[in-house]
């Protein structure tokens, strides 16, 4: 069965093989299945839908942003706690998706190429931060590290401060961001199977050379594609960095934290002038994910 | 014996995939193992490679044991069901990797890739990719990728099942006489008892993790030795096919 699927794709000319663009093909709809008013009312809800949820909400932000005239609008954004929240938020989010990177490609090659026992519950134990709530991330790092955790007295005796300070930070973003590289690998890394692997390794290449001729051109894609995904989710975190963070200004805020602080103390348009940061920010990501999307292809 | 297979024993999880397995063959012969999907052939196949590790027992290639030896030192050449061809490769690369682990010059890898392609008919389609090949050159390009470092004993996994059963007819025969061309000992799995009997210089016959016989084509057809043997093997299609009658 599964040969035959092969032998199908083979005569395709265009299915380059890497299943992708053959799935592609199947869940393409049928044509003229159902009449065009259907399609037309479909458009019509999902058109509304987006514009309620995001297009207006998008639009506040920037017309906010920019209520009281652009020189209080560069104000705001070139203040000195705003550049430094960024400084912090861009430091989080390089440290977040360097160190999960390494571990996600490490974690999907073991889990896809690898049989053991107990690979199922590590694979499960990796999803945790996405099903546990940022802020029970934060208070357990609290409770671990803070000075009443189990780590404090040692922390305390060595000096090492981690709550309430830029450490604590990147582990939060860290912890809430971790599956992403891995969970985009892993499917990918699954469905190649390990033959390729296997023939390379019968003709005597070591694990760096097939991990660098046969296991990165097929994952390259993918891997970048986690790697944008997790850089816009470290960049937007505030739940877990929220609790560990202290709030201190000019020290342990990041850039969604700042926004809230301006936003309590009745600073409308600076808290939405900084926000306009990380709109722009998230619309680069939102691109360079197109662009991802598109080559892979 | 070139290879011999000496009581060897292999379980996965619970499941027995090879009972009590001792065969042998000759240098230069090509042997089939042949048995229903299940029945341990492919185990036997990855065990010589050295891609699973018998339980116990012993493999000798060449007079020397290899159990512990990894299957790159073996000097085999292995086919994979679905050729395993590197995707991301041109036919050219993927023939030369072998040769390039090895650490040969630039210039001896050249000419053995050309001489492959020559041999397999594929001299101007060097620089395509596995997915701009049909099913048939693609189990030719998987033939020269594992022949160019020059093995001593060439595995071949279901060979054929991969491609349609048209072409299937005219790749055994180029196969055999590719082969016999290379002079190679090679050990090839199949599900297919025309294709086993036609191919092969013997047979190895398997069922259920154990070995049923070891034979001749003709050999396994007329003198069948277990019932299992009897009912497995269609005698009247190959008395017609081997002209006995």
């Amino acid at each position: 069965m599964k040969t035959e699927k092969n032998l199908e794709q083979n005569k395709n000319p265009d299915a380059v093989g890497d299943g992708i663009h053959s799935i592609q093909k199947v869940i393409e709809p049928p044509k003229n299945i159902s009449r065009p008013i259907v399609k037309y009312i479909l458009i019509a809800i999902s058109v509304l839908f987006l514009a309620v949820m995001l297009v207006v909400p998008l639009i506040v932000v920037l017309v906010n942003a920019l209520g009281d005239g652009w020189a209080a609008y560069r104000e705001a954004v070139l203040d000195e706690y705003t550049l430094k929240a960024l400084a912090l938020t861009l430091l989080a989010t390089v440290s977040a998706v360097l160190v999960n990177t390494i571990f996600g490609v490490f974690a999907a090659y073991l889990l896809s190429k690898f049989y053991f026992k107990g690979c199922q519950a590590l694979a499960t134990l990796i999803d945790i931060p996405f099903s546990i709530s940022p802020v029970i991330a934060g208070l357990v790092f609290i409770l671990t590290f803070g000075n009443i955790g189990w780590m404090g007295d040692f922390l305390r005796a060595h000096d090492i401060k981690i709550v309430f300070a830029v450490p604590g930070v990147i582990l939060a973003t860290i912890f809430v961001t971790f599956p992403f590289v891995f969970r985009e690998l892993f499917p990918v890394m699954n469905a190649q199977g390990n033959d390729e692997e296997e023939a390379a390794a019968l003709m005597g290449a070591g694990g760096f050379t097939i991990f660098r001729r046969i296991t990165f051109p097929h994952i390259k894609w993918a891997l970048l594609y986690g790697v944008i995904l997790c850089t816009a989710r470290a960049m937007g975190e505030f739940g877990a960095v929220s609790v560990i963070s202290g709030h201190l200004r000019g020290k342990t805020n990041t850039l969604p934290l700042h926004v809230e602080i301006l936003y309590n103390e009745f600073n409308t348009t600076a808290a939405f002038a900084v926000s306009s940061i990380l709109v722009i920010l998230a619309v680069l990501v939102l691109i360079a994910r197109n662009i991802v999307e598109w080559k892979r292809k | 014996m070139y290879v011999e297979m000496k009581h060897i024993n292999k379980t996965f999880d619970g499941f027995q995939a090879s009972r009590d397995v001792s065969f042998g063959v000759e240098k230069g012969h090509l042997a089939a193992l042949l048995g229903p999907s299940g029945s341990g052939k492919t185990t036997i196949l990855r065990m010589i490679a050295g891609l699973d590790r018998p339980d116990d027992g012993d493999i000798l290639i060449d007079g020397a044991r290899v159990n512990d030896l990894p299957g790159s030192k073996r000097g085999i050449g292995f086919v994979f069901q679905n050729y395993a061809l590197f995707r991301y490769m041109t036919v050219a690369d993927n023939i030369a990797f072998g040769l390039e682990v090895q650490k040969k010059s630039k210039g001896e890898i050249r000419s053995r890739v050309e001489e492959l392609l020559e041999l397999i008919s594929m001299k101007d389609l060097g620089k395509r990719y596995p997915h701009q090949l049909s099913g048939g050159q693609r189990q030719r390009v998987a033939f020269a990728r594992a022949l160019a470092p020059n093995p001593q004993l060439l595995l071949l996994d279901e060979p054929f099942a991969a491609i349609d059963a048209k072409v299937r007819r005219e790749l055994r025969t180029w196969l055999r006489e590719m082969i016999g061309r290379v002079g190679v000992t090679s050990i090839f799995v199949t599900h297919d008892q025309e294709e086993a009997m036609e191919v092969a210089d013997m047979v190895i016959l398997t069922n259920q993790g154990r070995i049923e016989q070891v034979g001749t084509p003709e050999e396994i057809c007329l003198h069948p030795q277990t019932e299992f043997v009897q009912d497995f093997i269609d005698t009247k299609r190959f008395e017609a096919l081997m002209g006995i009658s």
